[in-house]
């Protein structure tokens, strides 16, 4: 699975989207389950589906879906 | 005595070579906890220790060394833990330092350094660590405030304000984290016989213990064993508190 799929079924998974949700276009409060609580959904649903531990710094960046892709490449993709 | 069994579990104690850090790492390691003992600086004492620890508890003690104000220490203490053990069950926020000063003789310095340790450490940890505790919805945060964070003492302005400070934030995540298993509770001790107070003078010393109902000094298993009670189940439905650790004094 690519970094992009992992990251598309986090946002699904986590925002409870429903399938036709263009998760690639989201943007952080620009979608109404994209808020501070979503966030932090979507952050566990990551480190579930990586294995990993985020950096706060990386938490605060993920502001958009390519932000978060480009966020979770630094991270070791054993997802 | 209703014996207190962590066996499996896992702590991370702040200033763990310190007094009260000492004696909570010790009683967490007889109860049976893996414990990840931070240190700001390892020095020939703090190895001794561990080594001892290492010997009596095989295989249950990993040293981090670094201060909890970076965030840089925080992050690789988590990473460590997530690596090592993917849970964490107790933080014991323990790290502190006490400098004494009247109002005009304070420095930029000090308040910064206070500051820093005392609080900024304890909110950085418990933001990072919390998010480990929230995947297996369930933790127990054990802030370490102060008698003097909740009634104030003279020369002791900046360290009443990191204590309080200490207290404010149990507070408010202690609400924040409820519903997810996760309880976060404050211990405030009063006059504790530590390397920190030990520098006061006798006549001090002595004043103090007149003022304790007790009639004693407090000793850091006194605080230690409030701390192992507060990470047990012993505890399951206390969140949100203070505890005060001062055998009645009355400051």
């Amino acid at each position: 699975m690519s970094i992009e799929q992992a990251v598309t079924e986090a946002f699904h998974e986590s925002m409870e989207l429903p399938a036709d949700v263009d998760v690639t276009a989201l943007t952080y409060r620009g979608h109404p389950a994209w808020t501070s609580l979503g966030h932090m959904a979507l952050v566990a649903a990551l480190e579930d589906k990586f294995d990993i531990m985020l950096e706060a710094d990386d938490i605060l960046e993920m502001s958009s879906f390519q932000k978060v892709v480009e966020i979770m490449g630094k991270y070791d993709g054993s997802h | 005595m209703v014996p207190i069994e962590l066996d499996g579990r896992v702590a991370f104690v702040t200033g763990a070579a310190g007094g009260i850090g000492r004696a909570a790492t010790r009683r967490l390691l007889e109860a049976g906890c893996k414990v990840v003992a931070n240190v700001r600086a390892l020095n020939e004492e703090s190895r001794a220790l561990f080594a001892d620890y290492e010997s009596a508890h095989p295989g249950l003690v990993t040293v981090v060394e670094g201060s909890i104000s970076d965030s840089a220490t925080v992050e690789q203490a988590v990473k460590l833990i997530f690596q090592q053990f993917k849970r964490l069950d107790i933080v014991v926020n323990n790290a502190g330092v006490l400098h004494d000063a009247y109002l005009g003789m304070i420095s930029d310095e000090m308040i910064e350094s206070v500051l820093s340790t005392n609080l900024v450490g304890v909110l950085k940890v418990t933001q990072t660590m919390s998010r480990l505790m929230k995947r297996q919805k369930s933790g127990s945060i054990i802030n370490l405030a102060s008698i003097i964070g909740r009634r104030g003492n003279v020369a002791q302005m900046v360290y009443g304000a990191s204590k309080a400070g200490v207290i404010g934030a149990t507070l408010s995540a202690s609400k924040e984290l409820a519903a997810q298993g996760i309880r976060v509770n404050a211990v405030a001790p009063g006059f504790i016989d530590t390397p920190m107070t030990a520098a006061l003078p006798v006549e001090a010393r002595e004043k103090i213990i007149s003022q304790i109902g007790m009639g004693r000094i407090g000793t850091a298993e006194d605080v230690a064993d409030v701390i192992l009670f507060l990470a047990s189940d012993l505890s399951r439905y206390v969140t949100g508190q203070v505890v005060g650790v001062d055998g009645g004094w009355t400051l």
